[in-house]
Formats: structure tokens, sequence, C-alpha cells
């Protein structure tokens, strides 16, 4: 419990740093640490095939993604920046209390869960849950990867000249 | 439930609410569109640990993990075609800033 405690507070530290850093790109790689703690955490829930996703995808594939979208737009010049600098002080300052009252006001809800669902016998092995008990969500994956696949190439297409 | 596992989930439950709270607020106060894609992903990592949390208190590992790689693609192709739109927005206005779109042409 404790080694979840301390990757909890190093994956809060880090999401912070990733929300409150000025430069971009120290925030993708701020997001992949993120991602990286998660992928511990995921671990030691013995959630392993996910925590794979996790590393593989979010850690490595959407990292990339956001440097080479940073790479493609042009950098601030330096009035730009110093100006950037003090307007987002300005709006960073109510972070720490509305976590404060979120805290407070979710403490004093007395929030009972109940998670308890039939059978988890049944449920054992992912591959089996995947493909036999969850199939349709195979399908909506798959009907999303090709959503995907086809709103980028229909937003990188080129502008025909005449 | 046993109070091994209710303790897990309520301090798991907390940092969840925590970074579910920085992600909506970098999405609520920035400018720029890049860091709210940022802030989107943070508050899906949080639900993402939620539903990890949650199967492992349950004992419905296999259940939750299916539901989280299905998590993983869905966000994968929002970020995909979200940095796309980003790229075609900055080459119209040539900047990031969610301030300068006002035009709905195009």
């Amino acid at each position: 419990m404790l080694i979840d405690l301390v990757i909890l507070f190093a994956l809060t530290l880090s999401s912070l740093w990733t929300v409150m850093t000025r430069s971009l790109l120290r925030s993708a790689i701020g997001l992949a640490l993120t991602s990286a703690l998660l992928t511990i955490l995921m671990f030691r829930l013995n959630s392993t095939l996910a925590a794979v996703f996790e590393l593989s995808v979010c850690a490595g594939l959407i990292s990339v993604l956001f440097v080479s979208t940073i790479s493609l737009t042009h950098p601030l010049t330096r009035e730009e920046i110093i100006k950037h600098m003090r307007e987002r002080r300005a709006r960073f300052w109510a972070l720490p209390f509305i976590i404060i009252i979120a805290g407070i006001v979710l403490s004093l809800l007395h929030i009972k869960p109940q998670l308890l669902l039939p059978s988890p016998e049944m449920e054992k092995d992912v591959r089996n849950v995947m493909w036999n008990l969850r199939d349709i969500d195979l399908l909506g994956q798959i009907i999303i990867l090709l959503t995907g696949a086809f709103g980028v190439l229909i937003l990188f297409k080129e502008r025909i000249k005449k | 439930m046993n109070p091994a596992n209710m303790q897990l989930l309520w301090v798991f439950g907390m940092f969840v609410v925590v970074l579910s709270v920085i992600g909506i607020y970098c999405v609520l106060v920035t400018y720029n569109l890049i860091r709210a894609l940022i802030g989107l992903e943070i508050i899906i990592k949080a639900v993402t640990l939620m539903i990890v949390v949650a199967g492992h208190i349950t004992g419905h590992e296999a259940l939750a993990q299916s539901l989280v790689i299905t998590l993983i693609v869905i966000e994968a192709v929002m970020i995909t075609v979200g940095v796309g739109i980003v790229v075609g927005i900055t080459r119209h206005t040539g900047s990031l800033d969610l301030r300068k779109i006002s035009n709905l042409k195009g």
C-alpha cells in the first residue's frame, strides 16, 4: 500500500506538472510520464494486459502524436511568452482551492459504493471476456478505428490547386 | 466488501478525484488547443485508474481490462483526430489560441 501511495503522489505531481508547465513539449513529456506511472499502478493491480496497452499506446503513440503536432506549429515570440506567463499565473491560482473544496464536498456526501457484480469466476481470463462476453466492444473498436483513420485522411488531405 | 478493499477504494478514489479536477480545470482555463487535449487525456487517465481499481476490488479484473482496452483504443483515435483538427486550425489561423477561432466557414 505504501508503494501504491508513493506512485499515486508521483502520478498527481506529474499530472500537475503537465498542466502547469509553460512549454508544450514538456507538457507532452509529462503526459507520457503520467501514463508510465499509471502503467505501474495497473501492473500492481493485476491488470497486466491493459497495462501493456497503456504503456505502448498512451505513453508511446499518443506522446509521439503530441510531439509531432507541436513540431508542426510555430513557437511563440519572446513578447508573447512573457504575456502568456502572466496570464497563466492568473489562471491557475484557484486550482488548489477547487481541489480542496471538491474533497470536502465529496467527503460530506458519504458515498457508499455498490460495486458487486455476479459470478466473477466466469471472467477470469481476459481473452475469454474480450472475445466471448464483450465481443460487441470489439466491433465498436473496429468502427472507431476506421472512423479515426478516415477522419485523419480527410483532415490531412491537401487542397487541390487549380 | 472487506475493510482492506474499502480502504483501497477510498485511497485510489481520492486520487482519481484529484486527477479529474486537474484535468477538468486544465480544459476549462486553457486557451491553447493542444493543452485542452492534454487536459482531456488526464481526465481519461483518472477514469482508466478508477475502472482498474473497481475491477481489482470486485474480482472482475478481466472485465475491467477489456473495458480499459476499449477505452484506450477510443482515446487514441480521439487524440489522433483531435491533433488533426488542431493542425488544420493552425494552418488556417496561424495560431493555437482558441480565442482566434471565430470563423465557422469552411
